[in-house]
């Protein structure tokens, strides 16, 4: 029998206090009346309503949405086509080289990432702007989305996809009736992964904008460079917001359709 | 091999090779360049046009003045040596505040452990500028640490706490939580209990049977957790620049203002590929421990 002393308690609500007492603070002074963040004036709205007057921010949100969308919906083919590559392809010449490549982007700090990406767009004389990001931001997170795919990959019964292609499916058949719908859970939360990797990217984006194109980590970065800002805190609200929303109902509905596969069971096996 | 076959893997490596390796090779190669005043800022430039000639007279304009510049500027190797030391201490804090979590969660019963999971990854997907600027309102010496510290009484005069090194140990420690507390987490959870009971038979109080057993048994967790913290707060620019004041050298920061201020792009790019080299050590370190894990398991 596990114990749950005391001191688990209290180390587990220290822990999620200091986890997420400065997000929820973060929060609160958003609808802070006062210019000031530290003195608190009242409730407002008002810092919302400022928000969405200023031209500057929803143009950089707009930037940032097309990056974010395009860029994880290519880095989910790609990598996903590399995850397959890793696990299925068996051996041929570069494997070595291949793999390096995809877990090396994982560890590489972003400062050398984007340093090396603007180089590379310097030299073949790509004009920076939204195409260079989307390219940037592919790269680093198809990385991460076939890690999580490959893993998928690994742990799936290959059997199936030959008694797909014995029944005379061809290889893509296989892959698209067999292989996909079993590796979709880890397919789409690679995409989400890679999407929010891209929403949150200051450092690689930095780099590889140019004046054309802004996006918001890179507006937000300016801003809170000249210290705490109500607008900054209210649009953080709204991101949290965004966030949370999202990762709490992708969970609720994972574990209501685990729950619905468990009542099916018992349903197939008492009939 | 055949057509499809080529394609399939054609496809990612060419991707990776143009938008990963290559680009590397340029930060090499302008790194052994010169700076000069032109655009794009250094010499020599390649120009294939000129066939085999061209080449030998490009490698033979290549130096290592650069690196000699780092080695002899007192800047650039206490930089490196400050990341590496700031990694280390606030890896060590992460450990020390990671470690009871993971403790606490894998006690918990187990209908309450997805729901202790999902709220230590849940802030892992929130944006991690926005983390580490909610503790610019917090560490100001009129934030909110200071009001409560002193309305408490426990301070006569607010701290300075933002634009010092601790505050940028307090950032990583925050951002880079959830990195330390999974892996731990993950070998507490798979711990046998009776072990300890065993342990606790044999006449140890509960703190030994936890200390010479429970601690022993989480090692790999625990070395895991403190490199995927140790290795990417070495070249971290983000939680410095903006936690940490003039006096915080850290290299990601150093290479930043070379590239974007000075406008230095060999120097800058030298001081890339030595950090690359400083990183391989514990990389290579952390695949090797992952590689014993798996065999062990396996």
């Amino acid at each position: 029998m596990r114990r749950f002393t005391w001191f688990n308690a209290t180390s587990l609500t220290l822990g999620f206090a200091f986890l997420y007492l400065p997000m929820i603070i973060l929060v609160v002074y958003s609808f802070n009346a006062s210019k000031l963040v530290t003195v608190w004036a009242g409730f407002s709205t008002k810092w919302y309503g400022e928000l969405f007057r200023n031209e500057a921010f929803l143009d950089a949100a707009w930037v940032t949405l097309r990056v974010a969308v395009i860029s994880s919906t290519l880095a989910t083919v790609l990598g996903t086509l590399a995850a397959y590559v890793l696990v299925r392809a068996g051996r041929f010449r570069g494997r070595t080289l291949f793999s390096g490549m995809i877990y090396a982007p994982l560890v590489m700090p972003e400062v050398i990432t984007g340093l090396s990406l603007l180089l590379l767009f310097i030299a073949i004389g790509l004009d920076r702007g939204v195409t260079t990001i989307v390219l940037a931001h592919t790269t680093f997170s198809m990385c991460y989305v076939s890690v999580v795919v490959s893993s998928r990959l690994a742990s799936f019964d290959r059997s199936l996809e030959e008694a797909a292609l014995d029944l005379g499916c061809t290889p893509f058949d296989a892959f698209r009736s067999v292989t996909l719908p079993v590796i979709a859970p880890a397919v789409i939360s690679g995409w989400l992964l890679a999407f929010t990797l891209s929403l949150d990217d200051l450092v690689i984006a930095s780099f590889t904008s140019g004046p054309s194109a802004t996006t918001l980590p890179i507006k937000i970065w300016s801003s809170i460079r000249l210290g705490v800002s109500p607008e900054i805190n209210a649009l953080s609200t709204i991101l949290i917001g965004i966030v949370a929303t999202g990762v709490i109902s992708a969970s609720l509905i994972s574990k209501r359709a685990a729950l619905q596969r468990e009542r099916d069971l018992h349903k197939a096996v008492r009939t | 091999m055949n057509f499809r076959r080529i394609v399939l893997i054609g496809i990612p490596y060419f991707w990776l090779l143009a938008l990963f390796l290559v680009p590397f090779g340029i930060v090499l190669k302008i790194a052994l360049s010169d700076t000069a005043v032109a655009i794009p800022p250094y010499v020599p430039k390649l120009d294939l046009a000129g066939g085999w000639a061209a080449l030998v007279d490009f490698v033979s304009q290549l130096d290592f003045e650069n690196f000699a510049f780092l080695a002899t500027d007192d800047l650039y190797w206490k930089a490196y040596l400050s990341s590496l030391r700031i990694a280390t201490i606030s890896t060590f804090f992460t450990l020390l505040v990671g470690f009871p979590i993971a403790y606490g969660m894998s006690r918990a019963s187990g209908e309450w452990r997805p729901t202790l999971m999902m709220l230590i990854i849940l802030p892992f997907w929130t944006s991690f500028l926005i983390r580490v600027y909610a503790w610019v309102g917090i560490l100001n010496t009129e934030g909110l640490l200071n009001q409560f510290l002193l309305g408490l009484g426990l301070i006569n005069e607010p701290l300075i706490l933002l634009n010092t090194n601790i505050a940028v140990y307090i950032g990583i420690v925050y951002t880079y939580l959830p990195f330390m507390i999974l892996p731990i987490y993950a070998t507490l959870e798979r711990l046998d209990d009776s072990l300890n009971e065993a342990a606790e038979d044999l006449g140890c109080t509960r703190f030994q049977a936890f200390w010479l057993v429970t601690v022993p048994l989480s090692k790999n967790g625990v070395i895991a957790g403190c490199f995927l913290v140790f290795i990417p707060a070495i070249g971290e620019f983000v939680i410095p620049a903006l936690l940490g004041g003039s006096k915080t050298l850290m290299i990601g920061k150093v290479l930043w203002e070379e590239f974007f201020s000075n406008r230095d792009w060999p120097v800058a790019s030298a001081v890339a590929v030595i950090l690359l080299l400083i990183l391989v050590v514990p990389i290579v370190l952390f695949q090797r421990n992952e590689q014993r894990q798996r065999e062990a398991e396996g």
